[in-house]
Protein backbone atom coordinates (compact mmCIF):
# COMPACT_ATOMS: atom_id res chain seq x y z
CA UNK A 1 0.00 0.00 0.00
CA UNK A 2 1.68 3.24 -1.14
CA UNK A 3 0.97 5.66 1.44
CA UNK A 4 0.69 9.54 -0.37
CA UNK A 5 2.00 12.02 1.94
CA UNK A 6 0.91 16.05 1.94
CA UNK A 7 4.97 15.91 2.24
CA UNK A 8 5.08 19.78 4.42
CA UNK A 9 2.00 19.68 6.53
CA UNK A 10 2.11 15.78 7.34
CA UNK A 11 5.95 15.69 8.09
CA UNK A 12 5.55 19.09 10.09
CA UNK A 13 2.47 16.91 12.55
CA UNK A 14 4.11 13.76 12.57
CA UNK A 15 7.99 15.74 13.54
CA UNK A 16 5.28 17.76 16.38
CA UNK A 17 4.35 14.16 17.52
CA UNK A 18 7.57 12.81 17.91
CA UNK A 19 8.97 15.45 19.35
CA UNK A 20 6.12 14.79 22.43
CA UNK A 21 6.49 11.34 22.64
CA UNK A 22 8.99 9.48 20.37
CA UNK A 23 8.41 6.04 21.33
CA UNK A 24 4.51 6.37 20.96
CA UNK A 25 4.26 7.78 17.59
CA UNK A 26 7.65 6.29 15.93
CA UNK A 27 5.06 3.51 13.99
CA UNK A 28 3.68 6.39 12.74
CA UNK A 29 6.81 7.90 11.18
CA UNK A 30 7.96 3.88 9.62
CA UNK A 31 4.25 3.79 8.19
CA UNK A 32 4.35 7.19 6.50
CA UNK A 33 7.99 7.02 5.11
CA UNK A 34 8.79 3.12 4.86
CA UNK A 35 7.20 2.62 1.17
CA UNK A 36 9.42 5.70 0.02
CA UNK A 37 12.72 4.89 1.46
CA UNK A 38 12.63 1.58 0.31
CA UNK A 39 11.72 2.75 -3.41
CA UNK A 40 14.88 4.69 -3.16
CA UNK A 41 16.43 2.27 -1.72
CA UNK A 42 15.45 -0.60 -4.02
CA UNK A 43 15.63 1.74 -7.03
CA UNK A 44 19.12 3.16 -6.41
CA UNK A 45 20.34 -0.41 -5.20
CA UNK A 46 18.53 -2.97 -7.46
CA UNK A 47 18.26 -5.91 -4.83
CA UNK A 48 14.98 -6.39 -2.92
CA UNK A 49 16.42 -7.80 0.44
CA UNK A 50 19.46 -5.66 0.27
CA UNK A 51 17.02 -2.40 0.52
CA UNK A 52 14.76 -3.93 2.60
CA UNK A 53 17.66 -3.97 5.34
CA UNK A 54 19.07 -0.57 4.52
CA UNK A 55 15.44 1.02 5.36
CA UNK A 56 15.28 -1.18 8.54
CA UNK A 57 18.97 0.32 8.97
CA UNK A 58 17.82 3.86 8.21
CA UNK A 59 14.91 3.65 10.92
CA UNK A 60 17.43 2.04 13.57
CA UNK A 61 19.85 4.95 13.15
CA UNK A 62 16.80 7.49 12.73
CA UNK A 63 15.42 6.28 16.25
CA UNK A 64 18.60 6.67 17.88
CA UNK A 65 19.74 9.83 16.83
CA UNK A 66 15.87 11.10 17.76
CA UNK A 67 16.44 9.55 21.47
CA UNK A 68 19.01 11.98 21.88
CA UNK A 69 17.69 15.35 20.09
CA UNK A 70 15.78 17.40 22.36
CA UNK A 71 11.90 17.91 21.74
CA UNK A 72 12.84 21.85 19.49
CA UNK A 73 15.09 20.01 17.54
CA UNK A 74 12.63 17.05 16.25
CA UNK A 75 9.76 19.72 15.86
CA UNK A 76 12.10 21.41 13.36
CA UNK A 77 13.44 18.44 11.42
CA UNK A 78 12.12 18.06 8.15
CA UNK A 79 11.57 14.36 7.70
CA UNK A 80 11.62 13.81 4.39
CA UNK A 81 15.02 14.54 3.48
CA UNK A 82 16.18 14.19 7.16
CA UNK A 83 15.17 10.79 6.33
CA UNK A 84 16.65 10.27 3.06
CA UNK A 85 19.86 11.72 4.25
CA UNK A 86 20.29 8.89 6.48
CA UNK A 87 18.99 6.61 3.99
CA UNK A 88 21.78 7.31 1.55
CA UNK A 89 24.62 7.76 4.05
CA UNK A 90 23.77 3.84 5.74
CA UNK A 91 23.81 2.85 1.84
CA UNK A 92 27.27 4.07 0.92
CA UNK A 93 28.68 2.81 4.50
CA UNK A 94 27.09 -0.66 3.48
CA UNK A 95 28.52 -0.75 -0.07
CA UNK A 96 31.77 0.29 1.70
CA UNK A 97 31.75 -2.72 3.75
CA UNK A 98 30.00 -5.26 1.18
CA UNK A 99 32.27 -3.92 -1.45
CA UNK A 100 29.80 -4.20 -4.07
CA UNK A 101 30.71 -2.44 -6.95
CA UNK A 102 27.92 -0.36 -8.10
CA UNK A 103 28.51 -0.51 -11.64
CA UNK A 104 27.75 -4.34 -11.31
CA UNK A 105 24.25 -2.85 -11.71
CA UNK A 106 25.07 -1.13 -15.24
CA UNK A 107 22.96 -1.58 -17.74
CA UNK A 108 24.57 -2.72 -20.59
CA UNK A 109 22.36 -2.74 -24.31
CA UNK A 110 24.99 -5.56 -25.73
CA UNK A 111 24.47 -7.90 -22.98
CA UNK A 112 20.89 -7.77 -22.41
CA UNK A 113 19.27 -10.98 -23.11
CA UNK A 114 16.71 -10.96 -26.28
CA UNK A 115 13.41 -9.80 -24.61
CA UNK A 116 10.66 -12.06 -25.78
CA UNK A 117 8.32 -9.58 -27.21
CA UNK A 118 5.46 -10.75 -25.20
CA UNK A 119 6.80 -9.69 -21.86
CA UNK A 120 8.89 -6.42 -23.00
CA UNK A 121 5.26 -4.80 -22.32
CA UNK A 122 5.82 -5.16 -18.52
CA UNK A 123 6.92 -1.45 -18.41
CA UNK A 124 7.70 -1.24 -15.12
CA UNK A 125 10.37 -3.86 -15.29
CA UNK A 126 12.09 -2.01 -18.73
CA UNK A 127 12.30 1.40 -17.00
CA UNK A 128 13.33 -0.08 -14.04
CA UNK A 129 16.47 -1.83 -16.23
CA UNK A 130 17.10 1.34 -17.92
CA UNK A 131 16.98 2.90 -14.68
CA UNK A 132 19.67 0.81 -13.31
CA UNK A 133 21.77 1.62 -16.35
CA UNK A 134 22.46 5.17 -14.99
CA UNK A 135 25.51 6.38 -12.85
CA UNK A 136 24.73 5.77 -9.23
CA UNK A 137 24.58 9.87 -9.25
CA UNK A 138 22.19 10.21 -12.00
CA UNK A 139 20.37 7.28 -10.72
CA UNK A 140 20.11 8.45 -7.11
CA UNK A 141 18.96 12.06 -8.54
CA UNK A 142 16.94 10.74 -11.21
CA UNK A 143 15.03 8.85 -8.72
CA UNK A 144 14.83 11.22 -5.55
CA UNK A 145 13.41 13.83 -8.32
CA UNK A 146 10.73 11.96 -9.99
CA UNK A 147 10.34 8.35 -8.72
CA UNK A 148 9.97 10.12 -4.94
CA UNK A 149 9.25 13.49 -6.37
CA UNK A 150 11.46 15.69 -3.95
CA UNK A 151 12.19 19.30 -5.21
CA UNK A 152 15.85 20.38 -5.89
CA UNK A 153 16.07 22.10 -2.84
CA UNK A 154 15.59 19.10 -0.91
CA UNK A 155 17.20 16.55 -3.15
CA UNK A 156 20.43 19.33 -2.57
CA UNK A 157 19.60 19.76 1.38
CA UNK A 158 19.87 15.74 1.47
CA UNK A 159 22.95 14.62 -0.81
CA UNK A 160 24.74 17.48 0.19
CA UNK A 161 25.28 18.31 -3.26
CA UNK A 162 24.40 22.20 -5.31
CA UNK A 163 21.27 22.51 -6.53
CA UNK A 164 22.99 23.62 -9.87
CA UNK A 165 24.84 20.11 -9.99
CA UNK A 166 21.53 17.76 -8.72
CA UNK A 167 19.72 19.64 -11.62
CA UNK A 168 22.67 18.58 -13.85
CA UNK A 169 22.59 14.63 -12.41
CA UNK A 170 18.65 14.49 -13.40
CA UNK A 171 18.99 16.39 -16.66
CA UNK A 172 21.94 14.18 -17.92
CA UNK A 173 20.04 10.83 -16.39
CA UNK A 174 17.12 11.56 -18.31
CA UNK A 175 18.91 12.26 -21.62
CA UNK A 176 20.21 8.50 -21.10
CA UNK A 177 17.40 7.00 -20.38
CA UNK A 178 15.40 8.51 -23.94
CA UNK A 179 18.89 7.10 -25.31
CA UNK A 180 18.25 3.97 -23.88
CA UNK A 181 14.86 3.71 -24.40
CA UNK A 182 15.17 3.84 -28.22
CA UNK A 183 18.08 1.71 -28.47
CA UNK A 184 15.93 -0.80 -26.58
CA UNK A 185 13.07 0.03 -28.56
CA UNK A 186 14.92 -0.37 -31.89
CA UNK A 187 16.15 -3.70 -30.76
CA UNK A 188 13.06 -5.18 -29.97
CA UNK A 189 11.71 -3.99 -33.46
CA UNK A 190 14.33 -5.74 -35.07
CA UNK A 191 14.08 -8.77 -33.23
CA UNK A 192 10.62 -8.91 -34.11
CA UNK A 193 9.77 -11.27 -37.32
CA UNK A 194 8.74 -9.54 -40.29
CA UNK B 1 10.91 24.07 -12.34
CA UNK B 2 11.34 22.66 -16.06
CA UNK B 3 12.72 19.54 -16.15
CA UNK B 4 12.12 19.43 -19.68
CA UNK B 5 10.48 15.58 -19.06
CA UNK B 6 7.74 14.40 -20.98
CA UNK B 7 4.41 13.15 -19.47
CA UNK B 8 5.13 9.16 -20.55
CA UNK B 9 8.82 9.10 -18.99
CA UNK B 10 7.15 11.24 -15.97
CA UNK B 11 3.90 8.83 -15.50
CA UNK B 12 6.74 5.57 -16.24
CA UNK B 13 9.40 6.94 -13.60
CA UNK B 14 6.54 7.55 -11.02
CA UNK B 15 4.84 4.10 -11.53
CA UNK B 16 8.52 2.85 -10.12
CA UNK B 17 7.49 3.37 -6.93
CA UNK B 18 7.56 0.15 -4.75
CA UNK B 19 5.62 -0.76 -1.47
CA UNK B 20 7.85 -1.95 1.30
CA UNK B 21 7.31 -5.34 1.82
CA UNK B 22 4.59 -6.60 4.46
CA UNK B 23 7.03 -7.24 7.40
CA UNK B 24 8.95 -4.56 7.41
CA UNK B 25 7.09 -2.42 9.72
CA UNK B 26 6.83 -4.35 12.59
CA UNK B 27 10.47 -5.86 12.28
CA UNK B 28 11.54 -2.24 12.39
CA UNK B 29 9.69 -1.69 15.39
CA UNK B 30 12.02 -5.23 16.80
CA UNK B 31 15.06 -3.89 15.98
CA UNK B 32 14.47 -0.48 18.11
CA UNK B 33 13.12 -2.15 20.75
CA UNK B 34 9.35 -0.83 20.39
CA UNK B 35 8.28 -4.68 19.98
CA UNK B 36 9.02 -7.82 20.49
CA UNK B 37 9.66 -11.66 18.93
CA UNK B 38 9.59 -14.55 20.91
CA UNK B 39 9.52 -18.62 20.36
CA UNK B 40 9.63 -21.09 22.24
CA UNK B 41 13.07 -22.68 24.16
CA UNK B 42 13.50 -26.09 25.54
CA UNK B 43 15.27 -26.24 29.10
CA UNK B 44 15.32 -28.33 32.12
CA UNK B 45 12.39 -27.43 33.15
CA UNK B 46 10.03 -27.70 30.09
CA UNK B 47 9.57 -25.19 27.80
CA UNK B 48 10.33 -21.82 28.18
CA UNK B 49 9.14 -18.47 26.18
CA UNK B 50 11.84 -16.31 25.48
CA UNK B 51 11.82 -12.70 23.62
CA UNK B 52 13.99 -10.47 22.19
CA UNK B 53 13.96 -7.09 20.24
CA UNK B 54 16.78 -5.02 19.02
CA UNK B 55 18.28 -4.31 22.67
CA UNK B 56 18.98 -7.54 23.97
CA UNK B 57 16.65 -10.50 25.83
CA UNK B 58 13.52 -9.03 27.39
CA UNK B 59 11.80 -11.50 28.93
CA UNK B 60 11.96 -15.59 30.10
CA UNK B 61 8.50 -17.25 30.58
CA UNK B 62 6.94 -20.03 31.72
CA UNK B 63 3.40 -19.87 30.17
CA UNK B 64 0.74 -22.24 29.18
CA UNK B 65 0.04 -20.98 25.57
CA UNK B 66 1.14 -18.32 23.65
CA UNK B 67 -1.95 -16.18 24.50
CA UNK B 68 -0.90 -16.27 28.15
CA UNK B 69 2.43 -14.99 27.18
CA UNK B 70 1.67 -12.46 24.96
CA UNK B 71 -0.89 -11.21 27.61
CA UNK B 72 1.34 -11.18 30.45
CA UNK B 73 4.51 -9.56 28.23
CA UNK B 74 2.10 -6.65 27.42
CA UNK B 75 0.85 -6.84 30.78
CA UNK B 76 4.30 -5.86 31.74
CA UNK B 77 6.15 -4.03 28.95
CA UNK B 78 3.09 -2.81 27.11
CA UNK B 79 4.50 -3.98 24.03
CA UNK B 80 4.02 -6.73 21.67
CA UNK B 81 4.95 -9.69 21.20
CA UNK B 82 5.02 -11.63 17.74
CA UNK B 83 5.53 -15.53 18.19
CA UNK B 84 8.64 -16.91 15.67
CA UNK B 85 9.35 -20.19 14.56
CA UNK B 86 12.55 -19.83 17.00
CA UNK B 87 15.34 -17.88 18.33
CA UNK B 88 18.10 -16.08 16.05
CA UNK B 89 20.75 -18.74 16.01
CA UNK B 90 23.64 -16.61 17.56
CA UNK B 91 21.45 -15.81 20.28
CA UNK B 92 20.29 -19.36 21.02
CA UNK B 93 23.64 -20.76 20.58
CA UNK B 94 24.81 -17.96 23.32
CA UNK B 95 21.69 -18.55 25.77
CA UNK B 96 22.91 -22.07 25.52
CA UNK B 97 26.38 -21.31 26.48
CA UNK B 98 25.36 -19.45 29.19
CA UNK B 99 23.19 -22.49 30.85
CA UNK B 100 26.01 -24.65 30.54
CA UNK B 101 28.13 -22.09 32.51
CA UNK B 102 29.99 -19.81 30.47
CA UNK B 103 29.64 -16.43 31.71
CA UNK B 104 31.97 -14.69 29.49
CA UNK B 105 29.86 -14.67 26.81
CA UNK B 106 27.72 -11.53 26.31
CA UNK B 107 24.10 -11.40 26.25
CA UNK B 108 22.69 -8.48 25.49
CA UNK B 109 19.13 -7.98 27.90
CA UNK B 110 16.53 -5.10 28.00
CA UNK B 111 15.40 -4.31 31.26
CA UNK B 112 13.79 -1.08 30.65
CA UNK B 113 11.25 -0.84 33.28
CA UNK B 114 13.14 -1.61 36.29
CA UNK B 115 14.78 0.16 38.98
CA UNK B 116 18.31 1.06 39.34
CA UNK B 117 17.91 -1.38 42.60
CA UNK B 118 16.64 -3.93 40.30
CA UNK B 119 19.27 -3.84 37.83
CA UNK B 120 21.93 -3.76 40.63
CA UNK B 121 20.67 -7.06 42.10
CA UNK B 122 20.38 -8.71 38.83
CA UNK B 123 23.90 -7.87 37.85
CA UNK B 124 25.30 -9.15 41.34
CA UNK B 125 23.30 -12.41 40.87
CA UNK B 126 25.26 -12.66 37.52
CA UNK B 127 28.23 -12.88 39.14
CA UNK B 128 27.38 -15.69 40.74
CA UNK B 129 29.46 -19.25 39.47
CA UNK B 130 27.32 -22.36 38.06
CA UNK B 131 26.88 -25.15 40.49
CA UNK B 132 27.04 -22.20 43.64
CA UNK B 133 24.75 -20.27 45.36
CA UNK B 134 24.44 -17.51 47.87
CA UNK B 135 22.10 -16.30 50.43
CA UNK B 136 19.83 -13.08 49.93
CA UNK B 137 22.34 -11.18 52.55
CA UNK B 138 25.20 -11.84 50.48
CA UNK B 139 23.45 -9.92 47.32
CA UNK B 140 22.40 -6.87 49.77
CA UNK B 141 25.67 -6.93 51.48
CA UNK B 142 27.62 -6.97 47.88
CA UNK B 143 25.74 -4.22 46.55
CA UNK B 144 26.18 -2.21 49.30
CA UNK B 145 22.56 -2.30 50.84
CA UNK B 146 22.93 -4.79 54.07
CA UNK B 147 19.28 -3.79 55.13
CA UNK B 148 17.62 -4.41 52.03
CA UNK B 149 17.78 -8.44 52.42
CA UNK B 150 13.81 -8.55 51.79
CA UNK B 151 13.97 -5.87 48.81
CA UNK B 152 16.64 -8.28 47.36
CA UNK B 153 14.31 -11.04 47.21
CA UNK B 154 11.77 -8.73 45.86
CA UNK B 155 13.99 -7.55 43.05
CA UNK B 156 15.05 -11.53 42.29
CA UNK B 157 10.90 -11.97 41.79
CA UNK B 158 10.74 -9.71 39.22
CA UNK B 159 13.86 -11.07 37.34
CA UNK B 160 12.34 -10.63 33.75
CA UNK B 161 14.98 -13.09 32.30
CA UNK B 162 15.34 -16.08 34.68
CA UNK B 163 17.82 -18.71 33.72
CA UNK B 164 19.70 -15.72 31.94
CA UNK B 165 20.34 -13.87 34.98
CA UNK B 166 20.68 -16.79 37.32
CA UNK B 167 18.26 -15.87 40.66
CA UNK B 168 17.90 -19.74 40.90
CA UNK B 169 21.30 -19.24 42.43
CA UNK B 170 20.36 -17.35 45.15
CA UNK B 171 18.71 -18.96 48.39
CA UNK B 172 17.52 -17.89 51.87
CA UNK B 173 19.08 -16.71 53.96
CA UNK B 174 18.78 -19.68 56.75
CA UNK B 175 20.71 -21.80 54.11
CA UNK B 176 16.86 -23.40 52.69
CA UNK B 177 16.57 -22.86 49.05
CA UNK B 178 13.51 -20.61 48.99
CA UNK B 179 10.62 -19.52 46.29
CA UNK B 180 11.56 -19.27 42.73
CA UNK B 181 9.56 -17.05 39.95
CA UNK B 182 9.85 -18.90 36.93
CA UNK B 183 7.20 -21.93 37.93
CA UNK B 184 7.79 -22.25 41.98
CA UNK B 185 10.22 -23.68 43.73
CA UNK B 186 9.97 -27.13 42.86
CA UNK B 187 11.83 -25.52 39.37
CA UNK B 188 14.58 -23.78 41.31
CA UNK B 189 15.49 -27.44 42.89
CA UNK B 190 15.80 -29.11 39.39
CA UNK B 191 17.90 -26.34 37.87
CA UNK B 192 20.13 -26.13 41.12
CA UNK B 193 20.57 -30.19 40.96
CA UNK B 194 21.34 -29.50 37.52
CA UNK B 195 23.87 -27.55 37.81
CA UNK B 196 25.43 -30.03 40.24
CA UNK B 197 24.48 -27.65 43.32
CA UNK B 198 22.42 -30.87 45.22
CA UNK B 199 18.92 -28.94 46.71
CA UNK B 200 18.49 -31.59 49.42
CA UNK B 201 21.85 -31.62 50.40
CA UNK B 202 22.18 -27.80 51.09
CA UNK B 203 19.08 -28.12 52.82
CA UNK B 204 20.34 -31.27 55.19
CA UNK B 205 23.25 -28.93 56.01
CA UNK B 206 21.29 -25.47 56.65
CA UNK B 207 18.85 -27.87 58.78
CA UNK B 208 22.44 -29.13 60.93
CA UNK B 209 22.65 -25.26 61.50
CA UNK B 210 25.81 -25.66 59.46
CA UNK B 211 26.31 -22.01 57.38
CA UNK B 212 30.40 -22.61 56.08
CA UNK B 213 33.12 -24.91 55.69
CA UNK B 214 36.50 -24.10 56.66
CA UNK B 215 40.21 -25.91 55.15
CA UNK B 216 42.32 -26.39 58.43
CA UNK B 217 44.97 -26.49 56.39
CA UNK B 218 44.75 -23.07 54.74
CA UNK B 219 42.61 -21.77 57.54
CA UNK B 220 40.30 -20.29 55.44
CA UNK B 221 36.23 -20.78 55.55
CA UNK B 222 34.28 -19.74 53.10
CA UNK B 223 29.99 -20.57 51.71
CA UNK B 224 29.67 -24.67 51.39
CA UNK B 225 29.36 -24.18 47.53
CA UNK B 226 32.07 -22.57 46.93
CA UNK B 227 34.14 -23.55 44.67
CA UNK B 228 37.34 -23.27 46.87
CA UNK B 229 34.94 -25.10 49.71
CA UNK B 230 34.59 -28.22 47.50
CA UNK B 231 38.15 -28.62 46.98
CA UNK B 232 38.87 -29.30 50.41
CA UNK B 233 39.27 -33.01 51.47
CA UNK B 234 36.54 -34.97 54.06
CA UNK B 235 39.62 -34.74 56.84
CA UNK B 236 40.70 -31.25 56.17
CA UNK B 237 36.83 -29.92 56.41
CA UNK B 238 35.66 -27.79 59.23
CA UNK B 239 32.01 -26.74 59.78
CA UNK B 240 30.98 -23.61 61.52
CA UNK B 241 27.41 -22.28 62.33
CA UNK B 242 28.34 -18.61 62.14
CA UNK B 243 31.40 -15.97 60.94
CA UNK B 244 32.06 -15.52 64.82
CA UNK B 245 32.38 -19.10 64.92
CA UNK B 246 35.01 -19.18 62.26
CA UNK B 247 36.85 -15.95 63.01
CA UNK B 248 37.36 -17.15 66.76
CA UNK B 249 39.18 -19.74 65.35
CA UNK B 250 40.77 -18.08 63.74
CA UNK B 251 39.89 -18.77 60.43
CA UNK B 252 39.71 -15.66 57.73
CA UNK B 253 37.02 -15.09 55.09
CA UNK B 254 37.92 -16.60 51.44
CA UNK B 255 38.39 -14.08 48.76
CA UNK B 256 36.10 -15.70 46.39
CA UNK B 257 33.01 -16.33 48.07
CA UNK B 258 33.29 -13.62 50.38
CA UNK B 259 31.43 -15.03 52.98
CA UNK B 260 31.57 -12.14 55.99
CA UNK B 261 28.18 -11.58 56.04
CA UNK B 262 26.35 -12.96 59.23
CA UNK B 263 23.59 -16.00 58.09
CA UNK B 264 20.73 -16.39 60.49
CA UNK B 265 21.03 -19.44 62.23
Amino acid sequence: MMVELDPVTDDARLAARLAHDLDGSFEALVVAHQDRLFTIAFRTGGDRHDAEELVQDCFVRAYRALATYGPERIRELRLRGWLTTILLNAGRNRARVKRVPTTELAFEPGAEPAVDPLTRRDERETWGRLLAGLTPAQRSAVVLRHVDGMSYAEIAEATGRPEGTVKAHVHRGLAALRTALLAAERREREEIPA
Amino acid sequence: MNDQIDPTTEAALAGLREPAPAGLTYATLVAVGLADDYAVMESPVGPLRVAWNGRGVSAVEEAPDDGAFEARFHARTGRLARRRDELPADLARKIERRLAGDRHNRIDLDLRGSTAFERAVWMKALEIPRGEVRPYGWIAREIGRPKAVRAVGTALGHNPVPLIVPCHRVVRSDGMIGQYSLGGPRNKRTILAGEGADPDELETLARAGVRYFGSDTTHIYCLPTCRDARRVTERHLVQFSSTGAASAAGYRPCKHCRPTVEIAA
